[in-house]
């Protein structure tokens, strides 16, 4: 054969192994507004990036006939590529070759690529759309599980991890999103679930259909297991691609920074907040008063919505904004919003990326459910992420900061490099009308009139102790700011804190309340 | 969004905050003491099997019924001394948290 047949061979072979499961499978993909695997790689990377790792791996299995079924690239496209001209390492389950199950060989090309990833230090995207467990296996698909998940984990906080469930990821396959970093999915076509609607009704009796079970919407409001809801694949595409620009490509480096843009000129943080510290007003907007170009990426915003977590710029460079949200529950801190928080912090802590913290909360949730849902074990993850948390942490006390929600939003008193408040901030052990009740109670019972005596003991307390000066006096606040001006602090305290260096005793790792 | 689009108000430490709230906080359960004499299904099944019948005298620990759920068969004892009040028939489904048996 000369070099040219060989080289016809090849591309025949090529041509062959990327039709994937043939004509009639993509249709069926296509009928069910789902691109393919290849479509979608090519989508989402930059035009022509694209180089493909494996192409002609095959299964190994004998059993049930399967030594005479050809799966093309095994049911898994695999290589890597260019997002906005960062390197990323991408695979991307194919559903028309034997519905993406999952075998041995599809495993191993998908921890082949992990591996290349964490070697090259960049970011690794992939696509779920698969049945589960290639059955004929058998413990093979399930070693191949075994793999990538010990693969995810190593690659936590090395490398960024990005899940998209563009299908169905169901059974052991969905812990592989659940160890990596972010996960996004898309309405009607993603499905998560650990046991489907088949076995709740032969098990349990109770009917549900799979999006309600395990549809992007649930994943986005309910449990929190998703970090993004697009309505199309190519919106999902869409929001991958910011994300990829506001990350850096691995623990060891920072963010890349781009030009600076002031904040858009329609929000002014002098009229978006209302001095009584009982009123409702949006955080989304304080931040957007506060980052460059008014553009905040934010992250899991249906799901324990109290608190606002999310990325923006500030002089170019990528923060981490983490924010109670007066709007809804008053921004008080409980279960969901713990866990929220707690893991954003950890997740910009491994990945040099600095924390501002907005905060304006009363405290706490109170109630017999969070108590019980273990608001105390949820709530030490926010204390122990911040602590922990070695980047630059910068807090601004908007408005109330009341108990042990002062300590716990980024506090002097854990670790913070630079603390402001606004005139308007009230830092207290608790809101006036509790302390007052409690402080003045002989007092308010003994009054000819009651509830004049409290409201005049309430006023007592709220020009005494609900002001930041207090705090200011002993040094738990560095400076009170004008709020007009807290764009400009912030860039100074991250230009300052460029060279931050903390140390910390060595240990194998700390033990958080998971 | 998952919330409450109306303004409403919550309360910590005597302030009452105006605020949104979520369909998780107003769908949230009411907590319900156990009531160690009412004795429900944990979880949805079948009861193959009933060892007692009402009158009967019970100690703490005691056989009450077999819950078959998930393929176990789950031994359903007497959390207190009492008397059998209601029993179930054997061989039927039960929902989860429906009454099984109640003790005197």
């Amino acid at each position: 054969m000369s070099l040219k047949q060989k080289l016809l061979d090849l591309f025949k072979r090529i041509e062959k192994a990327q039709d994937g499961g043939g004509s009639k499978a993509i249709q069926k993909q296509a009928a069910m507004g789902k691109l393919t695997a290849r479509e979608r790689i090519t989508t989402l990377l930059d035009h022509n990036t694209f180089h493909e790792f494996d192409l002609f791996v095959e299964h190994k299995c004998a059993d049930f006939d399967m030594d005479k079924k050809k799966l093309p690239a095994d049911g898994v496209i695999t290589g890597t590529g260019n997002i906005l001209g960062h390197p990323v390492c991408i695979f991307a389950q194919d559903f028309t070759v034997a519905g993406g199950s999952l075998g041995l060989m599809h495993a191993r090309k998908i921890t082949k690529i992990m591996d290349h990833s964490i070697k090259m230090g960049i970011p690794l995207i992939g696509i779920n759309d698969s049945g589960g467990a290639r059955i004929q296996e058998g413990v093979n698909s399930l070693a191949g599980y075994g793999e990538i998940f010990y693969r995810n984990t190593l690659a936590s906080g090395v490398i960024p991890q990005i899940s998209v469930i563009l299908g169905p990821c169901a059974g052991g396959a969905v812990y592989s999103p659940a160890l990596t970093d972010f996960v996004f999915v898309v309405d009607k076509i993603s499905k998560m679930f650990i046991t489907g609607p088949e076995v709740i009704k032969t098990v349990l009796g109770e009917e549900i259909s799979m999006e309600d079970l395990g549809g992007a919407k649930v994943h986005t409001e309910i449990t929190g297991n998703a970090h993004f809801f697009a309505e199309s694949e190519l919106e999902c595409f869409e929001q991958i691609k910011n994300l990829v620009s506001f990350i850096p490509w691995n623990n060891r480096k920072k963010a890349d920074s781009i030009n600076p843009k002031p904040p858009k000129s329609k929000y002014n943080v002098e009229t978006i907040i209302p001095l009584d510290p009982k009123k409702p007003y949006d955080i989304r907007d304080i931040i957007k008063s506060i980052c460059d170009d008014s553009d905040f990426f934010e992250i899991q915003k249906d799901w324990a919505a109290n608190i606002v977590i999310g990325f923006a710029r500030l002089n170019g460079e990528t923060v981490g904004i983490v924010g109670n949200q007066p709007l809804v529950l008053a921004g008080v801190l409980d279960v969901d919003s713990s866990d929220k928080a707690a893991r954003f912090i950890r997740y910009c802590d491994a990945f040099n990326i600095p924390l501002i913290t907005l905060v304006d909360l009363p405290g706490y949730l109170p109630g017999i459910d969070q108590e019980h849902a273990g608001v105390i074990r949820h709530g030490a993850k926010i204390l122990y992420a911040y602590s922990e948390a070695t980047v630059p942490k910068i807090t601004v006390i908007l408005r109330k900061a009341y108990g042990g929600g002062y300590i716990a939003m980024c506090s002097r008193h854990l670790g913070a490099d630079f603390v402001f408040a606004w005139p308007s901030a009230e830092i207290a052990v608790m809101g006036p009308e509790g302390a007052a009740n409690i402080i003045f109670k002989a007092e308010i019972a003994a009054a000819a009139n009651p509830d004049e005596m409290r409201k005049l003991k309430v006023l007592e307390y709220t020009e005494k102790f609900a002001n930041p000066y207090i705090a200011a006096a002993n040094g738990h606040v560095d400076s009170i700011i004008n709020p007009s001006e807290t764009r400009e602090f912030l860039i100074h305290a991250i230009k300052i804190s460029a060279n931050k260096l903390e140390l910390r005793v060595n240990r194998k790792h700390g033990i958080p309340p998971f | 969004m998952n919330n409450d689009n109306n303004i409403k108000s919550i309360v910590i430490d005597d302030s009452v905050y105006e605020t949104g709230l979520t369909k998780k906080y107003n769908n949230r359960k009411t907590y319900h003491p156990v009531d160690n004499k009412k004795i429900l299904a944990f979880i949805p099944g079948s009861i193959p099997k009933v060892f007692v019948k009402t009158g009967d005298k019970v100690k703490r620990g005691d056989k009450l019924l077999i819950l078959e759920a998930m393929k176990m068969q789950n031994i359903v004892n007497a959390p207190i001394d009492g008397i059998i009040k209601i029993a179930p028939k054997e061989n039927i489904l039960v929902k989860k948290n429906e009454l099984l048996i109640e003790i005197e």
